[in-house]
């Protein structure tokens, strides 16, 4: 290594819970930090004893340390420190801050995934408190939200937030960068619980499976038993065409989500709001997770101002048969949820189908009336399928038969 | 000189005398009864002005001249012009000019457009400020480098120590967006339109000498007057005393935090399921993002069940004034106004109707307004174990704010505090306040984004809202978990010398600011 100086973090007026770190690695002369916080009063003597504890860890003897502070939580000190670190030593070793037991949580291949919020992968900030907005999952993205030079030091920041950052029961996913890059980050997620890696720009089967055979290696190397899920990002003509190969790519594919953005510029078209230019794959992915037993998820909705809009889209999407969308905003999740979610009238609906349908089969009858109505197998599937659902959202107790409909609300 | 020290009955080391004057310290929450009668400012005779009625200064200097300013008086102002006041720092540009000293300046409140008397203090100008400081000026205290000590004061303990002659003001100067030349004056009308100037009215009443500056003299008479003329000593007209975009936000802006956001939801959520929020309720909340988002969220609950509350008190925003238009509040009562909606809507809406605080919150008198209150929504910098609060210093012991109303809003019936657990790295909830400002038998309900607290005293809180499926948690549970992810804080270190007295609503001293040591 060539440079003597490495520069990682943010800091700036608007940068909150993140410091910028200056590492100047020296021949003699000891350790010596400048610290510059505004918790220095309440956390300044903490702050330096843990970098010396850092730097004392990967043998630096003499060296320059500036930190300017802007109350970084300690995991990303460390993060930060250790990449900068890296980028002037060449070393295996890892300062791994404790995992707390929130975080071993392993996850299930058919949870609902309705809802799913990206933070950016270099902005500690806004990790802290993701999980309390009651997403089912948060994305730690490597990928678009990270700039190219941010990518290195991006990876400890989302292993160490992996480890330390309670997500509150949220699913824990990673969207790795593409290709060999892709491949890189997983050694940074694997060994530290993720739940679930997202592929972006995800065009074959062999994508899928290259992620699929790296996430094994390091799952035998670190003795990791728990499931690591994946979700194919599909954001091209060329992915749409390959998708049914694609769904079936690996066994620990659990869902497909579209992004249409990228899709819609592949295409050379618009991005509109009713998404004519869209609709076909879209429904082709939809079809294509169907017939694959996975989920299918939707793209994000880009204006976090336009709740009405959001609304719209949610149930435009959900009508179409997709099981989820990506938020770019908190203030998002709550709207996603309920459209995903069946209605009062939707889940007392279904309630009448199955008295109906169980009283009939009480009664030995093979025929299901509904009043009028003759009512056949696949509508009992789909009420049954809703009351599945409304009974695992909390929305009915499982024991909604022995209630009148009153007392459901 | 050596002062004594005691302990107060919040358990704080307190010196039993601030400016060479003797204190009392804290007894209790209403365990202190004063003695004696009111201060009564000298009595004037009309013999001593003009019949004509015309007080016109040729200047502010003339003014203060005439008013007698000397060495050691006490000139108090109002806060009604916030950030936009260009009326204080002159005071004392002319004071200085004349080589009067040691004076002690008594604002309701002071702002970082008054930083520049920072000058004034160090030359010896002004002794001390008797008021709320922050920014630069809360680092000067801070540091030791004022003169005198600081006192501070609830909006209704500055009030209680006027009438009860704690403080004898010498000159009131008291700025005033409409004036006649015989000294009635209002906060609406002219070009620094600040909606009320109810602070002023203890000021008026109780000084030797009051002068009006304004901007906009009007025909006698100024009605309706806020301050009344025959209290009046001389009135100055000048260009500008205010600043307008700084005196009232254009808007007032409910917050964008996603996790401000979700505090403020939590807390709608509270006051709903506990039944705190009912028809015919009242309810006050502040300016800030997360009280405003607060106040949507309750109207939205107010409307959907059809209920009214039957009045807000103010500081008022346009959602309390949306909340009036729309029918969901007979009433707003209001001591200052935050934004030109709240402007327009007191200068319209005969039920918007201006309340001083000296009838809202003075502790020394036959009941007030804060104790009718059936929601208060308030913040703190820090809440302790014991469900003490903190509004004026930092957890690094720098001073950071005034007091404010919030010591007198303290006597509602269910004193809600909805705030983060920690900002950036720095934990809210501690095993104990730096500075104590409210005792924790007041303070009922604890709400951050990580679980709500509600005081072991409210046994009845508690009971409404078990099995809700709110999250309720202990304040043990919530500081741990703040320090769990912040780690656990140091404590700043503190010389002896006591910079700044904090007075509980009836004048006793529940706390003091000590000077910071500094590197």
């Amino acid at each position: 290594m060539n440079n003597s100086v490495a520069i990682t973090g943010n800091s700036g007026p608007k940068v909150r819970s993140d410091c910028e770190i200056t590492l100047e690695i020296r021949q003699n002369g000891g350790i010596s930090i400048e610290l510059i916080s505004r918790v220095k009063t309440l956390y300044g003597k903490s702050i330096k004893s843990q970098c010396l504890e850092i730097l004392s860890f990967f043998n630096i003897k003499h060296a320059h340390l500036k930190i300017n502070d802007s109350g970084a939580l300690p995991f990303v000190i460390s993060a930060r420190l250790e990449a900068a670190v890296k980028k002037l030593t060449d070393t295996t070793k890892e300062c791994l801050p404790d995992l707390i037991p929130e975080n071993t949580a392993s996850t299930k291949r058919d949870r609902y995934r309705f809802s799913r919020l990206y933070l950016p992968g270099n902005a500690p900030g806004l990790m802290i408190n993701a999980g309390l907005h009651s997403a089912e999952g948060i994305i730690l993205d490597f990928e678009d939200s990270v700039s190219s030079e941010k990518k290195d030091e991006s990876r400890f920041l989302v292993r160490n937030a992996l480890r330390q950052i309670n997500f509150y029961g949220a699913e824990r996913m990673v969207r790795i960068n593409q290709g060999d890059r892709g491949l890189y980050d997983l050694d940074f997620v694997i060994p530290h619980f993720v739940n679930l890696i997202l592929i972006p720009k995800c065009e074959d089967a062999l994508a899928v499976r290259n992620v699929d055979q790296k996430i094994r290696e390091i799952q035998g190397k670190f003795n990791i038993k728990n499931e690591v899920y994946l979700m194919p990002v599909i954001e091209s003509a060329l992915g749409i065409e390959n998708i049914t190969e694609i769904a079936r790519s690996s066994s620990l594919v659990v869902a497909m989500a579209i992004g249409l953005e990228d899709f819609t510029a592949d295409l050379g078209v618009q991005r509109t709001s009713e998404g004519k230019e869209s609709f076909y794959a879209r429904s082709r992915l939809v079809i294509a997770s169907k017939a694959a037993g996975i989920q299918p998820i939707d793209s994000v909705f880009s204006d976090f101002n336009d709740m009405d809009g959001l609304k719209q889209t949610v149930s435009a999407s959900r009508a179409m048969g997709f099981e989820g969308m990506g938020c770019i905003h908190p203030r998002q999740i709550s709207v996603i949820r309920h459209g995903f979610a069946p209605d009062a009238s939707e889940i007392g609906k279904a309630m009448d189908i199955v008295r109906a349908f169980e009283a009939a089969l009480k009664a030995g009858l093979g025929v299901v009336a509904l009043g009028s109505k003759m009512i056949d197998a696949p509508v009992v599937l789909r009420a049954q399928k809703t009351l599945e659902l409304a009974e695992r959202l909390g929305l009915i107790s499982c024991d909604w038969r022995d209630k009148g409909p009153e007392q459901q609300a | 000189m050596t002062v004594k020290t005691v302990i107060n009955a919040v358990g704080r080391a307190v010196p039993s005398e601030i400016n060479g004057s003797p204190v009392i310290p804290f007894k209790g929450v209403g365990k202190h009864r004063p003695k004696g009668r009111k201060y009564a400012p000298p009595i004037p005779s009309c013999a001593d002005y003009p019949e004509d009625g015309i007080k016109l200064a040729g200047s502010l200097e003339e003014a203060l001249r005439k008013c007698g300013l000397t060495d050691g008086m006490t000139i108090s102002t109002h806060h009604h012009l916030r950030d936009g006041d260009l009326v204080s720092n002159t005071i004392f540009d002319i004071a200085s000019g004349m080589g009067v000293k040691d004076l002690v300046w008594f604002p309701s409140a002071s702002f970082p457009c008054n930083d520049p008397v920072i000058r004034y203090l160090d030359d010896g100008t002004i002794n001390r400020i008797e008021g709320s400081m922050n920014g630069p000026l809360g680092r000067y205290v801070s540091e030791g480098r004022m003169k005198g000590t600081a006192v501070l004061r609830s909006h209704g303990g500055r009030v209680q120590a006027i009438q009860d002659g704690e403080v004898k003001i010498d000159i009131a100067v008291l700025a005033a967006p409409s004036a006649d030349a015989f000294g009635n004056a209002r906060g609406t009308g002219g070009s620094s339109a600040c909606g009320v100037i109810g602070y002023a009215k203890a000021d008026y009443m109780y000084a030797s000498k009051v002068i009006v500056v304004t901007d906009n003299l009007v025909d006698f008479p100024c009605f309706p007057m806020e301050i009344e003329g025959n209290y009046v000593d001389c009135v100055v007209v000048v260009d500008k005393i205010g600043i307008p975009e700084k005196i009232v936000s254009g808007t007032t802006q409910i917050t964008r935090s996603p996790d401000r956001l979700l505090i403020a939801e939590l807390t709608a959520k509270f006051l709903e399921k506990s039944g705190i929020l009912k028809d015919g309720v009242t309810i006050q909340a502040g300016a800030g993002g997360t009280s405003l988002a607060i106040a949507v969220f309750a109207h939205e609950i107010l409307r959907n069940k059809g209920w009214k509350s039957k009045f807000g008190f103010g500081g008022s925003t346009r959602y309390m004034v949306k909340m009036l238009e729309e029918g969901q509040m007979d009433y707003i009562l209001d001591a200052q106004v935050f934004d030109l909606d709240s402007v327009r809507s007191i200068e319209t809406n005969a039920n918007h109707v201006p309340y001083p605080v000296f009838n809202a919150y003075n502790y020394h008198s036959k009941g007030n307004l804060t104790s009718m209150m059936d929601i208060m929504i308030l913040g703190a910098t820090e809440v302790d174990l014991n469900f003490n609060g903190n509004v004026v210093t930092h957890s690094d012991g720098y001073l950071l704010h005034g007091i404010g109303g919030w010591q007198n809003c303290l006597h509602a019936r269910n004193v809600i505090l909805p705030i983060p657990l920690f900002r950036d790295r720095i934990p809210v909830i501690v095993d104990e306040v730096t500075t104590l400002c409210g005792p924790g038998e007041l303070i009922d309900v604890i709400i951050t984004e990580r679980g709500i607290a509600i005081n072991p005293l409210r046994q009845d809180l508690i009971d409404s809202v078990t099995g809700s499926g709110l999250p309720l948690v202990t304040l043990e549970y919530l500081k741990d978990e703040a320090e769990r992810i912040c780690g656990k804080p140091e404590k700043p270190e503190f010389e002896d010398r006591v910079v700044a007295a904090v007075k509980w609503v009836d004048g006793t001293v529940i706390d003091v600011v000590r000077k910071l040591k500094t590197e």
